[in-house]
């Protein structure tokens, strides 16, 4: 479609998707000339994440390099539901090597475009949680630790949704998946280390490291392209809550997102070499409960009966990160709220919290 | 073909002399073979090298099992029996030792062979003196040239020049210079002492 | 011009020659002074090319898919456990049709771990679609580099060179490095078939179901017989251009009036034909056949270099646990099996020395060599560890129990 200015003569409302605003603050999605990296006729599920954060992410990319990029992903929903035999939704460069290897296939094809002179053109490496936190852990890192010049945006559905919903180690405590099963003394995942990736990735002291959700497109725009301001390694997590995975509707997936980011439990924030440098602060703190009742995945914690005890360390869990990484702005009390205010917590070293 | 088999322990640089060898072989546009006896690397543990001088074009890729000359560049290798697996009667064999075949507890042994073949040279020492450092290859190498005229001295100094470079080129070039000038003294001695009694 | 160097070095050599733009690797005896000598030109800037030291063998491959699908030239190199660990990335570069080069220094495979020579790793991957290319000597070793390029890209497949580890890496021998000019002349600049280009998107590596996979694979097998004539027409142009014969898919040697025919692959030719010259100067109607291209098997150029000959020894540095030879297959599909009689001796595992002598002894009597024979078998040894199997439940791991038996081995010499 081609790109059209669409001028309105009504102002200061953003009722109308947000045309009012000036050009340089609308999001890419608002606009007609977005490039659609991902179109449609995919096949994934309605209501998908991953879908929507994949488009938001790459779209926001394409803008900022002016279509020079190519893209890297690893096996998963993504790659299966965007290239069924014989049709293909991408409309950028696009390669799928295998499950584990997108951070170091994306670093040979940067390596090919810096030996050839072509380092106009911008490198992404993508995958979900399972192919990002576990198989590809090891070539992650390597890309990291050699500071190849590579954006990795990793979609966060928390388990291996493609192959049929089994655990990953995304997965949280708690959650129901194929291979931890509702059932049992200890029904759902167990509570385990978990493994922050992006906390990983600030370990490395690579340039930029953020996390997002697909509840808030602009934010998730904004991350995108700021990545694209640097070179080098650079790591971006996105929370896709899926459907079907987690037992919520479709129509629900934002909402589930923003939920999980107004509990605590999803942090969203920006690093550079290892220190924080900003958090998005919760505006309407919820207990988990709000987020974990509309999940199927977590059923099991209300019925028969609420399992209280692993509500509360799912809760501390939330409070933990609310913490740690400065969500709550310091003046909202614990009866506004009605919950217990956060139990300040030294911040390890490395997050850059200090004077905050 | 000419055939030989160094014995030494890792650290020693028996692997380098093997190459030194046969670079200088190729110096003299012959054909040369030379390879390690491929132990997984540590130092001290007894290795061997090999190397193969010929004017065909050399095919084989087997261990040298029957050589024509041994370089022992540690003495204290030599209890161990295989060691000298192979070895012909005509065989040429060079010792690092300043002491002699009997002292070495070898002078049995080296009755079976013909007597101006198998020689002592303290490699070591000279390489100490010329070198700094007690790494006897260099040294070896002159004097097997002494011992076999398998190469000349040349074609070893141009060798070792070729492999190192300043004063440690230098100190191996004179290590190399005085075994050949040992081992030569030595031989004639023997060649003379033969003569006499015959 | 001529150079007395290591096999690792020649090869490095070779491969600075042909241009690569990216060279990924990760260490693995017997493979590392290669990739260390070609670390050391990129680094000097001798060699204007990305190098990048990657965290595993499966990076280095997919490192190298990466390159190869943005349109650079790639190489990497590695042996036995580290083409097991890139399995899946060695399979997934010939699926998608990369022209990436790949050096094996050949080597055991574990467990037992073994550093040594044979050719367990590359035979493990002979189904996963690469070329694959044995050279008997460091100087075809070199030699079958520059040439692979060329092969790779003209069809669109990826290469492995196979040179024996430590026999041919860390032997030093006389070879014939040629000129930039040369390399230049024979090997044009990578045009891809396929590209990552933002100005022409494609989407590679799309999921074929049953409806389309059939077809996909019977084109890498059209490719594979397309090799066949494209490995041979390289190999003339190369010795045309070069003076002297390297590659190609087979080499006889004294098989026109032979009765016996001994085949093999790699450096073991080289002492194979030395026991066939003494052999025939005892009166024995005895050749050789070096299988230089393995895969794709070049069946009909070794049924007609085998000629009228009724007896094909096979020599194999490879074991298939649950059936024998693996190469002695290939040969036997490759024959008519009235015609001839196949015996498989399995020599050289694990870097034992294949010696003139114990070839000589077997050849000997290549009457009475039965269907498969382990050449240089200890069977006092394996007979100690089957009684103590047979004596305890528990009586332990059998490698080390046949290590203590052997007592003191580091002073062997064959």
């Amino acid at each position: 479609m081609p790109y059209q200015r669409i001028k309105f003569y009504q102002t200061g409302s953003l009722a109308v998707g947000n045309r009012l605003l000036a050009e340089d603050q609308r999001s890419v999605q608002s606009t007609a000339g977005r490039s659609n990296a991902l179109t449609c006729g995919h096949r994934a599920c309605q209501g998908c994440g991953e879908a929507l954060g994949a488009r938001y992410a790459l779209d926001a990319v394409h803008r900022a390099t002016q279509g020079q990029m190519i893209a890297v992903n690893a096996t998963g929903c993504l790659e299966v539901f965007s290239t069924p035999f014989p049709e293909t939704s991408w409309q950028i460069a696009w390669l799928h090597s295998l499950f584990g290897n997108a951070p170091a296939v994306a670093s040979g094809v940067a390596a090919a475009l810096k030996a050839m002179g072509r380092t106009d053109i911008r490198v992404v490496g993508q995958g979900g949680d399972g192919g990002t936190v576990d198989i590809g852990m090891a070539c992650l890192s390597g890309m990291f630790e050699r500071n190849d010049d590579v954006l990795y945006i990793c979609y966060d559905n928390q388990a291996y949704m493609n192959t049929g919903v089994q655990r990953s180690g995304a997965t949280p405590p708690a959650a129901r998946t194929a291979t931890t099963q509702a059932v049992g003394r200890e029904p759902g995942n167990r509570f385990g280390q978990g493994k922050n990736v992006p906390l990983i990735a600030m370990a490395h002291e690579i340039g930029y490291v953020a996390t997002a959700t697909v509840a808030d497109l602009r934010d998730l725009e904004y991350k995108a392209t700021r990545a694209m301001d640097f070179h080098g390694a650079r790591y971006l997590h996105i929370l896709v809550p899926c459907p079907l995975g987690w037992g919520s509707a479709p129509a629900d997936t934002i909402k589930v997102a923003r939920l999980a980011t107004e509990s605590g439990l999803f942090p969203v924030f920006e690093a550079e070499t290892g220190a924080v440098t900003s958090s998005t602060p919760i505006r309407h703190r919820v207990p988990v409960t709000d987020y974990l009742r509309i999940q199927a995945r977590y059923a099991h914690l209300f019925r028969p009966r609420e399992r209280t005890e692993v509500i509360a360390r799912i809760q501390a869990a939330a409070d933990r990160n609310i913490a740690r990484f400065g969500l709550m702005p310091a003046d909202i009390s614990a009866e506004r709220t009605g919950l217990p205010a956060p139990v300040p917590v030294t911040s390890p070293a490395g997050l850059g919290l200090e004077g905050r | 073909m000419f055939q030989v088999r160094f014995h030494g322990r890792g650290g020693q640089g028996v692997v380098t002399a093997a190459e030194l060898l046969a670079s200088a072989a190729f110096s003299e546009g012959r054909h040369a073979q030379a390879f390690p006896s491929f132990g997984s690397e540590r130092m001290g543990a007894p290795v061997m090298s090999f190397c193969r001088i010929d004017d065909q074009p050399i095919r084989t890729h087997e261990p040298v099992t029957e050589p024509d000359a041994l370089i022992i560049q540690d003495p204290t290798l030599l209890h161990q029996a295989e060691l000298f697996a192979g070895l012909g009667r005509d065989g040429y064999m060079l010792v690092n030792s300043a002491r002699g075949f009997g002292e070495l507890g070898l002078g049995e042994f080296v009755r079976d062979f013909r007597r101006d073949r198998l020689l002592v040279v303290p490699a070591s020492s000279l390489a100490l003196t010329h070198l700094g450092r007690p790494l006897p290859g260099a040294a070896l190498l002159g004097g097997f040239a002494a011992l076999t005229w398998a190469v000349s001295l040349d074609s070893v100094l141009a060798a070792i020049n070729d492999k190192f470079s300043g004063p440690v080129a230098d100190g191996n070039a004179e290590a190399a210079r005085a075994a050949f000038g040992f081992v030569r003294d030595e031989r004639e001695a023997l060649v003379r002492e033969a003569l006499s009694d015959a | 011009m001529l150079k007395q160097v290591e096999g690792s070095r020649a090869v490095a050599e070779a491969v600075a020659m042909c241009r690569p733009q990216v060279i990924c690797a990760y260490p693995i005896t017997p493979q590392t002074h290669i990739v260390e000598a070609l670390s050391a030109m990129v680094k000097d800037e001798t060699l204007n090319a990305e190098f990048l030291n990657v965290e595993s063998e499966f990076a280095a491959m997919s490192v190298a898919i990466g390159a190869s699908a943005a349109g650079a030239r790639a190489y990497t190199a590695t042996a036995s456990q580290g083409l097991l660990y890139m399995s899946e990335a060695v399979w997934n570069a010939a699926g998608l049709g990369l022209p990436i080069v790949m050096t094996v220094a050949n080597r055991a495979i574990g467990a037992p771990i073994n550093i040594w020579n044979d050719h367990s790793d590359a035979m493990s991957q002979r189904d996963a679609g690469w070329l694959q290319l044995y050279a008997e000597t460091n100087q075809e070793a070199l030699d079958l580099h520059v040439q692979a390029f060329r092969i790779a890209e003209e069809l669109s497949v990826p290469v492995m060179v196979c040179m024996d580890g430590f026999l041919l890496t860390h032997a030093s021998e006389r070879v014939d490095v040629p000129a930039q000019t040369q390399v230049d002349a024979f090997l044009p600049r990578y045009e891809p078939r396929q590209v990552l280009d933002p100005a022409e998107p494609v989407s590679i590596g799309a999921m074929v179901g049953p409806e389309a996979f059939t077809e996909v694979r019977y084109l890498a097998y059209q490719r594979m017989r397309q090799a066949l004539d494209v490995i041979g027409a390289t190999a003339a142009g190369f010795a045309g251009q070069f003076g002297r014969p390297s590659g190609g898919l087979v080499r006889p040697y004294r098989t026109g009036d032979a009765e016996i025919v001994v085949a093999a692959l790699g450096s073991v030719l080289g002492t194979v034909k030395d026991t066939v010259d003494e052999l025939r100067a005892d009166g024995h109607k005895i050749g050789v056949l070096g299988i230089n291209t393995y895969r794709p098997f070049p069946a009909d150029a070794v049924r007609e270099a085998l000629g009228g000959a009724r007896h094909v020894v096979v020599l194999e540095r490879a074991l298939a646990p649950g059936s024998g030879g693996i190469v002695t297959a290939d040969i036997r599909a490759a024959l008519d099996p009235q015609a001839r009689r196949i015996s498989t001796v399995i020599a050289g595992l694990g870097g034992r020395a294949v010696t003139r002598k114990s070839l000589r002894g077997l050849l000997a009597q290549a009457g009475e060599l039965p269907p498969l024979t382990f050449l240089d078998l200890d069977t006092g040894l394996v007979d100690r560890e089957l009684a103590r199997m047979r004596a305890a439940r528990r009586s332990g791991p059998s490698p080390e129990n046949m290590l203590r038996d052997l007592g003191i081995t580091a002073s062997r010499i064959g």
